[in-house]
């Protein structure tokens, strides 16, 4: 009987196992996971599909992970039940495997919105490296994309298509794309180089319709969008977003939201079972509250966390926020926390905008508190202005230095500095 | 393992860490040629913090729980179990800077010619690392910290 099982072995999952090993070198680990393939980076499907990366290098442990940690690794394998009461759980062949502490690291599926001829032969999602080689398949054959969806993975995406030469059309519902991440001034630097590319950028519509070829109604031949207007493509993909996979808790005792719902020892409502990753609600510190955030990185950290407590070691999660870096069309942008309230009232925003050079800086303070952060084409300080607004530094004193060039170490007050040059903070 | 420590009291802000720094990671070990003829350029690894009248030298810490290594997102960043060395892998490294953005140092840095990070190794292949053999005024200078 498995000491620890994990069904999921993606982030979560993975970092899970080695926080187990850190403490429990003997305990047996067993992880269910859908995927054939033994491990990978799911933000590399876009480097795939665009042909810079293969798949040996897309794996993010070295290839004897899983029996270097000692797991016994279950591959396209599929959790089917759960029995909380009795601690097992049922899997689609039949077999049920026993546990004593759970993680579920399930992570999240593509949303697909009911849309008339989502069903026609050429529409994908993008999260898995299975979909990532059905789209190459299919791209071999294609001259044109729409892709729905311009947040993460539809821009990422996009990329890649534009790098493999076709041409793209990207629908965004809202008025810009990133919405989430960036804001208006941040956007635009990112729209024009896209467009420059050779993207076309539709904003403020949706696809209303997915129509086929004249030939085959079968086969995606373009989309209709809410205004009428209609594009020919040869495929397309929906990127709108992920929903966490709860179908295995719902009508379960276990509580749950959008999301599981966890504590920041990643404990779940029932004892002895743990959740971590995109299917789980975990803390954001920048709202002070549990919310969904659907984040490679995140995911390693809660996985980390659940790993710990499951054997023993009692820690506790430090909190996480809307991040993200990226690097589209070449142009390096870090979005951290709030960027872009609703209602600025309770806010100081700093701001330095170049746009002629891409260049953009965003801080945004509230009592002298940093909770949010754009930086577009100068990132290199990006972690210091994080540190600062983890660990609520008020930064009144040196304010308007934090979107200056010369923005670095030497301001910090001097305790700080003390720490951070005589060892680590 | 090694941990540098700069006291910023003695730091004059010469910059000649991150001279020796970049001649170190050069692929001629000769600072005009490092400076002058090398494609791509060689970048240093420590950085110069100045904000007159302070200056001291920083690169990376090899943090004990190394954020980094948690967000990095190829696995390029990894910690050495052995060493406690937080090492980074080029050829794995894909340039998404999510490093970048969770170290509080800023010590991770854009090769912008190789499109990967750049940052400091301890100098391996020395007996002690080029910053501090080369610092004039003895601001840097080498901690044994357990790993």
């Amino acid at each position: 009987m498995p000491k620890y099982v994990i069904i999921g072995a993606s982030a979560a999952g993975m970092a899970a196992v080695e926080a187990i090993r850190e403490v429990d070198p003997i305990g047996t680990i067993a992880t269910i996971s859908e995927e054939l393939c033994p491990q990978y980076s799911r933000p590399m499907i876009s480097d795939f599909v665009s042909g810079k990366t293969t798949f040996p290098k897309m794996m993010c442990r070295g290839d004897d992970f899983w029996s270097k940690k000692n797991v016994q690794a279950l591959t396209g394998r599929k959790a089917t039940a759960i029995n909380f009461a009795e601690k097992h759980i049922s899997l689609d062949n039949g077999e049920r495997v026993v546990y004593e502490k759970l993680l579920i690291a399930t992570g999240g599926k593509p949303f697909v919105p009911k849309m008339e001829g989502a069903d026609k032969d050429g529409v994908f999602t993008f999260t898995t490296f299975s979909d990532a080689k059905r789209l190459v398949k299919k791209l071999e054959k294609s001259k044109t994309i729409v892709v729905i969806g311009a947040g993460l993975i539809g821009v990422s995406v996009t990329e890649a298509l534009v790098k493999r030469g076709l041409k793209v059309t990207l629908v965004e519902l809202q008025n810009k794309i990133l919405n989430l991440l960036l804001d208006n001034n941040g956007s635009d630097i990112i729209e024009n180089v896209m467009r420059k590319a050779g993207v076309t950028i539709i904003t403020g519509q949706s696809v209303q319709r997915i129509i086929g070829k004249p030939e085959n109604d079968q086969a995606v031949g373009g989309v209709i969008l809410t205004k009428g207007n209609q594009i020919t493509c040869d495929a397309v993909i929906v990127a709108i977003g992920v929903v966490p996979r709860t179908e295995l808790i719902t009508g379960t005792e276990l509580k749950l939201n959008r999301g599981i719902i966890v504590d920041n020892f990643m404990r779940t409502s029932v004892p002895d079972v743990y959740a971590s990753g995109d299917v789980a609600e975990t803390w954001d510190f920048t709202i002070n509250q549990n919310r969904l955030l659907p984040l490679w990185p995140l995911a390693v950290s809660q996985g980390k966390v659940s790993g710990y407590n499951m054997a023993g070691k009692k820690t506790e999660y430090a909190g996480g926020t809307n991040m993200s870096s990226l690097k589209y069309f070449g142009i390096p942008v870090v979005s951290i926390g709030i960027t872009n309230p609703k209602d600025a009232t309770p806010f100081e925003i700093l701001v330095k905008y170049g746009p002629e050079e891409n260049l953009y800086k965003k801080i945004v303070l509230k009592d002298n508190i940093v909770v949010g952060i754009i930086l577009v084409n100068d990132i290199e300080r990006a972690g210091t202005l994080f540190h600062l607004m983890k660990n609520r530094v008020n930064v009144k004193k040196f304010k308007r230095e934090l979107i200056s060039e010369d923005f670095g170490l030497a301001v910090l007050p001097e305790s700080m500095r003390r720490t951070m040059c005589l060892g680590c903070a | 393992m090694k941990r540098i420590i700069a006291k910023e009291e003695i730091c004059m802000g010469c910059g000649l860490c991150e001279v020796y720094c970049t001649v170190q990671h050069s692929k001629s070990k000769d600072i005009i040629k490092a400076y002058n003829k090398e494609t791509p350029k060689p970048i240093s690894r420590v950085r110069l913090e100045v904000s007159k009248p302070i200056s001291f030298a920083i690169q990376c810490r090899h943090c004990e729980d190394a954020p980094c290594v948690t967000a990095c997102l190829s696995g390029a960043m990894t910690k050495d179990e052995d060493t406690g060395l937080i090492k980074h892998n080029k050829d794995k490294c894909i340039g998404c800077w999510t490093c970048i953005m969770t170290c509080p140092y800023g010590a991770l840095k854009m090769d912008v010619f190789g499109k990967v990070v750049a940052k400091c190794d301890l100098c391996q292949e020395l007996e002690s690392p080029a910053c501090v053999t080369n610092c004039p005024n003895r601001a840097l200078t080498v901690k044994e910290v357990k790993p």
